[in-house]
Order: C-alpha cells, then structure tokens, then sequence
C-alpha cells in the first residue's frame, strides 16, 4: 500500500512527467509524420473505393483511440475509488477530454467517408449509435468532474460514471458482429489475424502508434497542470485560514 | 505541375478526404495549445503564489526577530 502511494506520490510523478514529455513528444511527430507519408503516398488506392480508402488512415487509428482511452480512464478511475489516490483521479480527468477529441474525430472522419461509399452522412445502426453514446459518455464524464466545488467529490462522481459507462465497450466492439451493421466488421482484430494488406496495414498502425504518444503526452500535461491546479487550491484555501494552515491535503507538497 | 493536382483531386473523393485529414489536425492541435496553454498558466500561478507565501512567511519571522 505504502509501495503503491510512493509511486503515485505527486512530487515523483512530476519527475517523471519531465523526463518523459520531450520523447513522448519527439515520437509522436515522428510517428504522425511517417504516418501521414505512408497514408497520403506510399500506400496504394483502394480497388474498389479508390483514393477515397485515405479516410481509413484518420478514422480507424482516432476510433481505436477512442476505445483505449475510455479503457485507460476506467481504469484510473477505479484505481482512485478504491484507493483514493488523487493522482488515478487526475489522470481519469486528464484523459476525457482527450477521448471526446478522437471519438468527435471518428465520428465526423467516419460520416466523411460514409457518404462517398455508403451514400449517406449518417445512419442509426448499432456501430454508429453506439460511438455516439460513447461520445455523450465523455462529455457526462468532463461535466461531472468539473460539477463540484470540491474536485475530490467530481472525481467520485465521474469515476461512477466512468465505470457505468463501461459496458458500452464490449457492445461498441462487438456491436458489428451481434447485430446487421452497415458499418463493416473489423479487418485488424480478428481471430485469425488481419485481412488487411500489408501496405495498408503499416499506415494505420503507425499512426496509431503516434496517436497513442500524442495521448500520453497530452495526459503528461494535463496531470501535470491539474496537480499544479490542485496545489494552487490548497494554498489558497491555506491562506483563507490565516496564513499558516497550507498544509498538504496533496501528498507529496 | 499535373502530379500536384492529381494529388490534390484525390481520384474525385477531395472533398471528403482533405476535409478528414484537415478536421483531425485541427481537433488535435488545438487541444494540444489549449493544454499546454493551461499547464503554463496554472505553474505560473503557483509559482507566483509560492513565492508571495515564502516571502510573508520570512516577513513574519523577522517581526518576531525584532520583538
């Protein structure tokens, strides 16, 4: 337990964050760079939907996004339940926002890529509605963290909603297998491995690869300013007290 | 000059594609500078009041020096 909050502890996590940031950020220009090269260049036109297969490169990495993210911050945000260690409420905070980004991304690359080959901007099957949700999930989640005066009791309530939210995953990931989708089952993960060509598969990983370091640099950040947040709060309520109080309802300050 | 344009027109699907790759970079940039925006703020802030605590604590302990 102990082990546990030495590792969480505030004071080491900014270390850390200091130390990782510029290579974290370093691999994500790097990494979108190439992949961005490999998608609009190196990689082939589709036999049947031509040029227009490029929205794959953007949509499917930002909706893969969209999931790990939720992922990580129900994790976090049961790490904080359970052990109540602001740094795990933090990070669920920190991360939100970044998930709304990608899904809005997936959501809106997707429809751009709907309407050439489906024929419509939109339709209401279960793939569809079910990102949408996701969508909402993330938005609830930003609204609620920041409902309360006292950022420990937001943090309780989105981390409810987080881990409610949950079981939206599996039905996103499986909504094109259980139900008749328009949207197409996955090509990537699947049993039996991709059915994708190597040369279309390389783009989309590597730029999911750079968008998985744009995330961890984002989180870095965003943890990064609301501790310093956190911090400003206590000192300032301190100084409400009379001066001397400021005491560390952080740990680690 | 005719292998720019045929870049650009994208086999006709141009204004689905540039739109797509131009939304994501927009969403991603700008929540990068808002983020890193915050975080410069909120350190300079504590900053800031760290060093205003320091120096009223230091103001205090003289008064009691010279009492």
């Amino acid at each position: 337990m102990s082990r546990i909050h030495a590792f969480a502890n505030p004071q080491r996590f900014l270390r850390l964050a200091a130390f990782v940031l510029p290579w974290s950020a370093a691999a994500t220009a790097l990494l979108v760079a190439g992949g961005l090269y490999l998608a609009l260049f190196a990689s082939p036109p589709d036999y049947q939907q031509g040029e227009a297969v490029r929205i794959m490169y953007v949509h499917v990495p930002a909706a893969w996004m969209a999931l790990f993210i939720y992922v990580v911050m129900a994790a976090a945000s049961a790490a904080g339940l359970i052990w109540r260690h602001p740094l795990a409420d933090m990070a669920a905070q920190a991360a939100s926002p970044v998930g709304a980004c990608f899904t809005f991304v997936a959501l809106v690359t997707g429809s751009l890529w709907g309407k050439p080959m489906w024929g419509t901007w939109w339709v209401w099957d279960a793939r569809l509605t079910s990102v949408l949700v996701l969508f909402f999930l993330y938005l609830g989640h930003i609204a609620l963290s920041r409902a309360f005066d006292d950022p420990t009791r937001g943090s309780r309530a989105a981390a409810v909603l987080a881990l409610v939210g949950f079981v939206n995953i599996p039905i996103i990931h499986f909504s094109v297998v259980w139900w008749n989708t328009l949207h197409q089952p996955s090509s990537v993960f699947r049993m039996g491995g991709p059915t994708v060509a190597p040369s279309m598969l390389a783009p989309l990983l590597v730029m999911a690869l750079g968008f998985t370091f744009y995330f961890v640099t984002l989180l870095l950040v965003r943890v990064r300013t609301e501790v310093a947040a956190r911090k400003l709060r206590v000192l300032r309520l301190g100084e409400l007290r009379g001066g001397v109080g400021a005491g560390s309802l952080v740990p680690g300050t | 000059m005719g292998n720019i344009s045929a870049f650009l027109d994208m086999g006709g699907y141009s204004q689905y594609v540039w739109p797509a790759y131009g939304l994501t970079a927009l969403v991603l940039v700008v929540l990068l500078a808002v983020s890193l925006k915050a975080m410069r703020a909120r350190e300079r802030e504590l900053g800031a009041s760290e060093r205003h605590r320091r120096k009223r604590r230091e103001d205090r302990s003289g008064r009691q020096d010279e009492t």
